[in-house]
């Protein structure tokens, strides 16, 4: 067991795999060694497998009805309490994860990838073609993401499809950001020339040499931003410009709790408490990852 | 070696000081640049929200005109919103409306859009610059206090508060808020500026109703000013408290790593000198910026906040046009938030740039 | 020699890392009169945390301890931070490596002397100023009321290396660490500041710990040598008989120097195994 640790923790590895190892090896020892990284994973992976597992997990129907049970407190029977039309909570928490899931992931999706080809080429090409794009870009940073992605909505029409676009429409400037200053770190590196003296085109030096190594720091950003992606899917939700019911949405199903919160405070209280869980759980993950990734970042991002 | 040896000052002592007009020039340049970046990003905003307005939707005159209207009306109406010309004659009449003022006219209040938001605009300066004190009065001693105590239980609360702060949905604390401190509790107003009974006693003159409330000398108004701003002030200042703790322990634990604090440890400075006369004094400056930056931000976060509180500001002004589909309405909060937003960024990295000794 | 000032022996430093708890400093000991000790070393021999030691200013995690720690018959170890305090600057005193990073930017020169004083000895205002000036003249600066309004970054290295050694001798303490104080400094300024530091010492009779890469200057400015190497002391002569030194460690620094003299092509390598260090 000491051996195995040693030859994973050895100062000059042998080869390859042993130094591929090692640093996995260092980077999870230091990932577990911080509690709050270890909730954090935690946290997301229970999100993930309770969205797979929704149907089996959940104890009744998301969208069933049943008005003789309206507005039950939590209890045995219903774990977070029943809303205006007798539906579980816990069930429509649940499902819910798999609407919250589908949000981040798509998001991610489509921002990181457009952002970080935006960036690189900016970086990789400099002159006007960066002027013009970090233009672009620095027009979009400068706006209020939620009032953006909220005016977008407006023209586009409520719906989750319409929120996924604004919200991914408000996120890729910061990914260009972050790849544009990565791309001009080793753009004019020795291993890029070579590439280019090869006859390596610009596009495949962007898509397989610098690309990759933007990664990292993009895993990281996306990891944090992931908190703020999904309060602002919860607040489109919750001014009925995102999911529409009866879909549950936990902002969705923040915003039918407002009208009982005086008397019945759980029909909005429990779908709230979730957004915060999972969020919490993504600002875990993406603190340690950064202090792990990253240490120089810091706390300023 | 000799005592009488005297090393006189080094020529580098005193920079020379540059003549008056290079200076003049300098600084006539930096304004210059400064105006300009701004009205680039000005003209980009503008360009952002006149896509939003005249491109997405797929038809803008069916959208007026209704679905049922004649050929002739459908023509008519596309000819009088300008819609014929080619798209930069459109942006331009765009821009050039937006700049003497004509936002247009609210579908649902009837009135013109500035004027609206003009009407609007104090109650959410109101909440926010309370929300800013609340924020800052807070954030800082927490930010510095946790980073002079790096690891322990103390730091790690307030590194955990900090996280809360972008984790919780603000409508949702402002929900929660309203059933504990107002429902049950009785320790703050409802929804709303004013109880109803109070409503329309001050005459408007600023329309903060704080400032109004003691101009006319009703000392009742105000108390029960006070009594209803505090609740969603302080859901607004938790957001900026998370935001500034963290900022200012992020740049505390810079400044403690710092070789002249360890010096003053060295010359025997007790630790709270240490930490506010060494450590703090020299980020006072970045922290400015830090709070302008969540100032502006808490104009973002009154949307959402103003909705939960029926609070008769910008942001509530923008949700219900939203749910009304008040295209002009909605345009113009977009375009007033993000041109506030942006100037305060903006000169919050000026105020950086003239304020830091070492960057003059 | 006198009483001893400070006493050490089995001083240890460590820090936490991947492999467990790391020592940096393995069980040195020494003692100290009123005399000029110099300890050399390559950079992380552990010369210079074995000088922060002293003023108990290795913050946590890192872990000092110590059979004997005492400084005029006071115990360090045994002493609260708060104690520290009273020591620290008053009596014991440290100057640092480099006046661009030491000095507080945003602080003018004059107060930031006039701090040293401040929580050590009661005086007006115009008692610490005047104290001030004439400490700024004693490490020769030529106008101390000028420099003293000036701010760091308006100075340059070797000025703000002479205001260093200004605030830390100010209060008179008994013992002065020099802590690499002249490696950041222009080989030109070098043996000016030194040559205040070595002055003043002198004068007022206190003990000196200079610590420094460089043999050369160590010898000149010093009556005793310590020759430390990863974390051990492995030589300790006087001065005068570093020529004679057995260890091969000392015995390779001295053969690298350089000397004006000299005809060698290339100047030798430290031969490591000779002595199984790192």
């Amino acid at each position: 067991m000491a051996s195995a640790r040693n030859w994973l923790l050895a100062d000059s590895p042998s080869s390859r795999l042993q130094a591929n190892l090692g640093r996995t090896y260092r980077i999870s020892a230091a990932l577990l060694r911080n509690p709050l990284t270890v909730i954090g994973a935690i946290i997301i992976l229970v999100l993930v497998v309770t969205a797979l597992f929704a149907p089996w997990i959940a104890p009744y129907s998301a969208t069933g009805q049943n008005l003789s049970n309206r507005l039950l407190p939590p209890g045995a029977e219903h774990w977070m309490g029943t809303d205006e039309l007798g539906r579980d909570i816990f069930s429509r928490v649940i499902y819910g994860s798999q609407i919250t899931l589908t949000i981040v992931l798509l998001v991610a999706v489509i921002a990181a990838p457009l952002g970080l080809l935006i960036g690189a080429v900016s970086g990789y090409f400099g002159g006007w073609v960066d002027r013009l794009l970090m233009g672009v870009t620095d027009i979009f940073l400068s706006l209020p993401k939620l009032i953006l992605a909220l005016a977008f909505v407006a023209a586009l029409g409520p719906g989750i499809n319409n929120a996924i676009i604004a919200i991914a429409i408000t996120t890729w400037p910061a990914y260009a950001r972050i790849a544009r200053a990565e791309t001009l770190t080793f753009r004019n590196s020795e291993f890029i020339s070579a590439l280019q003296l090869q006859g390596a085109s610009a596009a495949r030096v962007i898509v397989r040499h610098i690309l990759p190594l933007c990664t990292s720091s993009m895993i990281i950003r996306v990891t944090l931003d992931m908190a703020g992606i999904i309060l602002t899917a919860a607040g489109l939700g919750f001014l009925g410009l995102g999911a529409q019911p009866p879909l549950p949405e936990w902002g969705a199903m923040i915003s039918r709790g407002r009208a009982f919160i005086l008397d019945q405070w759980w029909v909005a209280t429990m779908p709230g408490i979730a957004i915060i869980v999972v969020s919490l759980g993504f600002c875990f993950l993406g603190d340690g990852l950064r202090d792990v990734l990253d240490p120089k970042q810091g706390d300023k991002y | 070696m000799s005592l009488d040896t005297r090393i006189g000052p080094e020529p580098t002592l005193s920079p020379p000081s540059g003549s008056g007009s290079r200076r003049l020039k300098r600084a006539v340049s930096a304004v210059f640049w400064f105006c300009l970046t701004l009205a680039l990003t000005f003209l980009g905003l503008l360009a952002i929200t006149f896509f939003i307005g005249r491109i997405i939707p797929i038809d803008p005159v069916l959208a007026v005109v209704g679905d049922r209207a004649s050929a002739q009306t459908y023509e008519a109406a596309r000819v009088a919103m300008g819609l014929d010309r080619p798209l930069p004659v459109q942006f331009l009449s765009y821009v050039g409306d937006i700049l003497t003022g004509n936002f247009g006219t609210s579908v649902s209040t009837g009135r013109p859009v500035l004027s609206d938001l003009g009407r609007v605009f104090p109650a959410t300066l109101e909440m926010a610059t309370l929300g800013i004190i609340i924020g800052v009065a807070l954030g800082v001693p927490m930010g510095v206090i946790a980073a002079s105590r790096q690891g322990s239980f103390v730091d790690q609360g307030i590194r955990v508060l900090g996280l809360l702060g972008y984790s919780v949905p603000a409508f949702w604390l402002g929900l929660v808020g309203l059933a504990l401190f107002y429902a049950h509790l009785r320790w703050v107003g409802g929804p709303g500026r004013l109880d109803i009974f109070y409503d329309g006693l001050v005459p408007y003159v600023t329309g903060i109703m704080l400032i109004d409330s003691l101009l006319a000398g009703d000392f009742d108004v105000f108390r029960n000013a006070i009594w209803h701003l505090v609740l969603p002030a302080s859901v607004l200042g938790f957001f900026s408290l998370a935001y500034i703790a963290r900022m200012t322990r992020s740049f505390m634990l810079d400044q403690l790593s710092q070789e002249f604090v360890t010096t003053a440890r060295v010359k025997g400075v007790p630790e709270r000198v240490v930490i506010w006369r060494h450590a703090f004094y020299p980020i006072r400056i970045q922290l400015i910026t830090v709070i302008a930056l969540s100032y502006a931000g808490l104009l973002e976060g009154s949307v959402m906040i103003e909705t939960v509180f029926s609070w008769p500001g910008i942001g509530n002004y923008l949700t219900s046009a939203l749910l009304n589909a008040d295209m002009n309405a909605v345009l113009g909060a977009t375009l007033v938030i993000g041109a506030v937003f942006i100037l305060i960024n903006k000169i919050s990295d000026v105020l950086y740039r003239v304020l830091d000794p070492r960057a003059r | 020699m006198s009483a001893p000032l400070l006493e050490l022996e089995n001083l240890r430093v460590s820090f936490p890392t991947a492999h467990g708890r790391v020592e940096v400093v393995k069980g040195i000991s020494f003692t100290l009169g009123r005399e000029r000790l110099g300890i050399v070393g390559e950079s992380g021999s552990g010369k210079s945390m074995t000088g922060r030691s002293i003023l108990k200013l290795i913050r946590s995690p890192g872990k000092v301890t110590a059979d004997r720690m005492t400084f005029d018959g006071v115990d360090l170890l045994g002493q609260s931070e708060r104690q520290m305090r009273a020591i620290r600057g008053a009596r014991i005193s440290m100057v640092m490596q480099d006046p661009k990073f030491s000095l507080n930017p945003v602080m003018t020169v004059g107060d930031q002397i006039a701090e040293a004083l401040r929580f050590h000895a009661r005086l007006s205002k115009g008692e610490r100023k005047a104290r001030v000036l004439s400490m700024l003249e004693a490490v020769r600066i030529d106008d101390p009321e000028r420099v003293s309004r000036l701010y760091p970054h308006e100075v340059s290295g070797g000025m703000g290396q002479r205001i260093m050694i200004a605030m830390m001798l100010i209060p008179e303490p008994d013992l002065l660490i020099a802590d690499e104080p002249t490696s950041a400094l222009d080989v030109s300024v070098q043996s000016q500041v030194l040559d205040i530091i070595d002055d003043l010492i002198r004068t007022k009779g206190m003990g000196l710990i200079f610590i420094s890469h460089d043999l050369n200057l160590v010898s000149r400015y010093c009556d005793r040598i310590l020759v430390m190497n990863s974390g051990r002391v492995v030589e300790e002569c006087a001065a005068s008989e570093l020529a004679d030194a057995s260890h091969p460690y000392t015995r390779g620094l001295l053969a690298a120097m350089p000397r004006l003299d000299e005809t060698r092509e290339e100047l030798p390598v430290l031969d490591r195994a000779s002595w199984g260090g790192t």
